[in-house]
């Protein structure tokens, strides 16, 4: 029997098509209507409220909560300011990313990491000889994602925080009529929008609260397959989907480093020693054998392998998840792991592993796809990512 | 180089490459081509904002209408790609559902769901719900046979011009794909009525008459006119588009989907002026040489090119003297005759349809994001024929109602909604002619008929615009205010449109062009007529870079 997340009673009844998946071990919608569309609208156009419980999230306190992080992480820790907010990778001692999330800094000594895998051993196994303290309170806590570009203004008729001032990865402690809850603004989705943990207990409150004052300005629940279409659009990788675990890889070949994953940002130059900080400065120094890149397919080209079988292009009506090989000179020079039709971009998109030297933006590749039980190149460019970054996002 | 060139303010300049006259859809679409292909180009609208019929505008404080066209339905997926829309601020949004309020307080629901519409057609009738997907894969094959022409110069079938051959054989081509039976049953649908069209597949009468609506707006015929079948084809080349998905409704109106045109076009270097009223084409020994507008300022140009109708393009913008009299009769002939009127709601609160009212609230809110089509029979749509056949509005209109402010909350303050509301018939010819008393009449006329289905609007209305097709041609200066530049009936298509051997977008004055709705394939948020008459204008120079061919 799977989990149910602390929002079940309020989504249970508005998943119409009973279309659910499995997220971490908890049951949520994969989109509450038959067809996402119109909730991945709502992510671009007004505001999607996505239940985003099932994320495994950990209280880290004591003296060493910040030292713990920091040797675990790639970015630095030390310098997280109170109320601010890092995404970053974590990664084996050769530099191969185990999972990727956030760390809050929600006071001077407590942070709470999120992951989307559970990661309670990993932190045990880093926290020897540290006084912290680290709690699993993913079931104690639930977590919606507020995201699109009038989610601040319902934040602002539910909350007396300053949201104008509160800043892109940054948090607040407030309250939403009453209940208490954390605000960061965060999301998955390449938009502006907010994340909102709040007691489990109080859960169903602020989800009844977040509808009452959102419904005039087009509040839409939404389930995974919109968001799925956003975080292909705003370039974000996904866990299992994208890339694995190193701890769970079979082989070396199925583990990527943050670079390999178009997160070489994320590796400090300037940190003391952490998990996997010489195979990356290595790496670095040496240039990553993989890149991660965008990949922009030619309308022109799928018209036409669809025309030859006298057939109109056929899109994805979700994201697909899988492995779509890359070519170049007939030779195969990567994969796709993701794609999707962007419904606001007007084009088919995917995210893939490519290797050197083949990632420079504008490079002309061939992307496979599969036409009447048949196999067929399509002209296709890569892209820098994100495809998509409005400027609402940071504003 | 002139020492003054480089210091002229931008703006000021008075030659230019190629000059636009009218900044509606097409016109952009056309500038920003020729831009794209490094034409110095300058487009001058009349009105102090570009769009044309495609326009959003406040009209009471608060309340934003797509004031005329409200729907994208057959915006060419090519234009959307070549300039780059969705960087310029094109953003469809997902229409949900057609409600058809039915006269026994039932309604008959199309949502976006195929297997929730069938089972919605299966309540009303199983023959035609079974019937329908039949139906569906026909129009879908005869679509794809006919949907090339929509991204073709039209051929002169009368030419033995190699370029006319090549066409009309690439087009027998495609005829002949089509195979015995559908090709009988493309005959069948440029020939028949709508209504004796879809009696051969269909028994439930408001089915029927909800899609025989799609063959009749724009146009002076009812579902029981001959030739109205046909425009259901276009209904299903929508519906192909319909894997690009560039049908629904535009965040912010129609008047933000020109402003993504025209966005495109500035950053290909296009210049656009706004109330700059063009009053004539200068023409010198049978050549377009520059425009003449309003305030007395004259403009050169070797290329000119009329975004206007038809009567506005031959008619008025030049001298009948500078055409030969055959293309002066076809166009005076040229059938406008506007039919639609529009009416645009403010509302303090949601309309409640009674037919609704039994429906849990979900089903309610999700209606409500969609069309409600007021089609309750083909004898209703008929009836209303009658009226506007004799000179009078319809006393009870065929009407597409949709709540823009359900779909994209921008529209209206949070809370109150905006309705938009399709009204045919509206004759043009008007017995009597239109008076500011007959305006209103046909407004409560419209606001009688919502209110016999959602008994509660006449107390939410806080605003009321009320369009009659002549104040359509004042504002817009579409002739006789008709919403596509010209009848979209099978006598003014394809080679026809808008006259026989004028119909790839030249005229008879050398460097001058035509590049509006008037012309093929015209009609609706499309653009394809623009980008036409730019590649006959500029030639290859404004296609895209050649792609790679995929083996």
């Amino acid at each position: 029997m799977l989990k149910s997340t602390p929002f079940h009673e309020r989504t249970a009844p508005l998943v119409r098509a009973q279309t659910w998946r499995r997220w971490a071990g908890h049951q949520v919608a994969s989109a509450y209507e038959p067809h996402p569309d119109r909730e991945y609208a709502a992510i671009r156009n007004s505001a999607a409220l996505i239940d985003v419980s099932p994320l495994h999230k950990y209280m880290i306190g004591g003296p060493d909560a910040a030292r713990l992080l920091d040797r675990m992480v790639t970015r630095n820790v030390m310098k997280c300011a109170v109320g601010q907010v890092l995404y970053t990778p974590w990664c084996d001692a050769h530099g191969k990313v185990i999972d990727d999330g956030t760390i809050s800094r929600l006071d001077e000594g407590t942070f709470r990491l999120t992951s989307a895998e559970p990661n309670l051993r990993w932190l045990s196994m880093n926290s020897v000889g540290l006084d912290v303290t680290i709690d699993d309170i993913s079931d104690r806590t639930g977590a919606l994602a507020l995201q699109g570009p009038l989610s601040r203004t319902i934040l602002q008729q539910l909350s007396p925080a300053d949201f104008g001032a509160l800043k892109y990865f940054r948090l607040v402690h407030t309250s939403v009529r009453e209940i208490p809850v954390t605000i960061s603004r965060t999301g998955y989705t390449g938009d502006l929008g907010y994340e909102l943990w709040v007691d489990a207990d109080r859960a169903v409150d602020l989800w009844d609260a977040l509808i009452d004052a959102g419904t005039p300005y087009g509040i839409t629940p939404a389930g995974i397959w919109a968001l799925d279409l956003a975080r292909i659009e705003a370039g974000l990788v996904m866990l299992d989907v994208d890339y694995f675990s190193s701890h769970h890889a079979l082989i070396e070949d199925q583990k990527s480093s943050p670079f390999e994953l178009n997160l070489g940002w994320t590796v400090s130059a300037d940190k003391g020693p952490f998990n996997g900080g010489r195979a990356l400065r290595a790496e670095k120094a040496r240039g990553a054998a993989w890149g991660f890149v965008g990949i922009d397919v030619n309308w022109e080209s799928l018209e036409q392998v669809y025309a030859e079988r006298s057939l109109p292009p056929h899109l994805p009506a979700v994201a697909w998840r899988g492995s779509a090989p890359l070519y170049r000179d007939g030779k195969q020079i990567g994969y796709a792991t993701s794609g999707c039709w962007s419904p606001l971009l007007k084009k088919y998109l995917a995210l893939a592993h490519v290797t050197a030297p083949h990632f420079a933006p504008g490079t002309d590749v061939r992307f496979e796809v599969t036409v009447e039980h048949r196999r067929k190149p399509v002209s296709a460019v890569v892209r820098r990512l994100p495809f998509f970054d409005p400027e609402r996002k940071k504003a | 180089m002139t020492a003054g060139d480089g210091l002229r303010a931008p703006g000021s300049r008075s030659h230019y490459d190629a000059i636009v006259i009218g900044g509606g859809h097409n016109g952009l679409v056309c500038a920003a081509y020729l831009a794209r292909a490094g034409r110095r180009t300058l487009v001058l609208e009349r009105r102090p904002m570009v769009g044309g019929a495609a326009v959003t505008e406040e009209i009471f404080p608060g309340f934003k209408f797509s004031v005329f066209s409200y729907v994208v339905s057959l915006l060419r997926p090519e234009i959307i790609r070549d300039l780059d829309l969705p960087s310029h601020g094109l953003q469809i949004l997902p229409l949900e559902s057609t409600i058809t309020p039915l006269d026994n307080g039932d309604y008959l629901g199309t949502w976006g769901d195929a297997d929730e519409s069938r089972r919605e057609l299966e309540r009303h009738s199983p023959r035609d719900a079974e019937a329908a997907a039949v139906f569906g894969r026909l129009m879908h094959h005869m679509a794809m046979a006919v949907k090339p022409i929509l991204a073709m110069v039209p051929p002169d079938p009368a030419s033995m011009a190699p370029s006319d051959l090549r066409s009309m054989l690439k087009l027998g081509g495609h005829m002949r794909e089509l195979g015995a039976e559908r090709f009988h049953a493309l005959y069948k649908l440029m020939t028949m009525s709508s209504a004796d069209y879809l009696d051969e597949w269909y028994e439930f009468d408001p089915l029927k008459a909800t899609k025989s609506a799609s063959g009749i707006i724009g146009t002076f015929l009812g579902p029981r006119s001959p030739g109205s079948a046909y425009v259901l084809l276009h209904h299903y080349m929508g519906e192909i588009d319909g894997a690009f998905r560039a049908w629904g409704f535009q965040k912010g109106g129609t008047g933000a989907i020109s402003e993504s045109i025209a966005g495109a076009a500035r950053s290909f270097g296009a210049e656009i002026r706004t109330d700059a009223a063009v009053v004539r084409v200068l023409v010198k020994d049978g050549r377009a040489t520059g425009v003449a507008l309003s305030n007395g300022d004259e403009i050169s140009a070797p290329v000119v090119v009329s975004g206007l109708d038809p009567r506005r393009t031959f008619l008025e913008l030049v001298d009948r003297k500078e055409l030969p009299p055959d293309i002066v009769s076809a166009v005076e002939q040229y059938k406008f005759r506007g039919s639609s009127g529009k009416v645009n709601l403010a509302l303090s609160g949601l309309p409640e349809f009674t037919c609704l009212s039994g429906s849990d609230a979900s089903l309610r809110v999700r209606a409500a994001r969609g069309a409600v089509s007021i089609s309750p029979s083909v004898d209703y749509l008929e009836r209303a024929y009658d009226d506007a056949k004799y000179g009078e509005f319809s006393r009870h209109p065929y009407m597409d109602i949709v709540l823009p402010s359900m779909i994209d909350p921008g529209m209206a303050p949070p809370g109150k909604h905006v309705m938009s509301v399709f009204v045919q018939y509206a004759p043009y010819h008007l017995n009597g002619g239109w008076t500011d008393a007959k305006r209103e009449a046909f407004g409560d006329a419209v606001v009688d008929t919502i209110a016999r289905y959602a008994p509660n609007i006449k107390s939410l209305i806080l605003g009321r615009q009320v369009l009659t097709p002549a104040d359509v041609e004042r504002i817009t200066g579409l002739s006789e205010g008709n919403i596509f530049a010209g009848e979209l009936a099978l006598h003014q298509l394809f080679f026809l449109r808008p006259a026989a051997h004028w119909a790839k977008y030249a005229t008879p004055i050398r460097g001058y062009w035509q590049c509006g709705a008037g012309t093929h394939p015209g009609g609706g948020i499309m653009g394809a007529s623009g980008r036409l008459a730019a590649i006959q204008i500029a030639g290859s120079s404004v296609r895209p870079v050649a792609q790679a061919k995929s083996k």
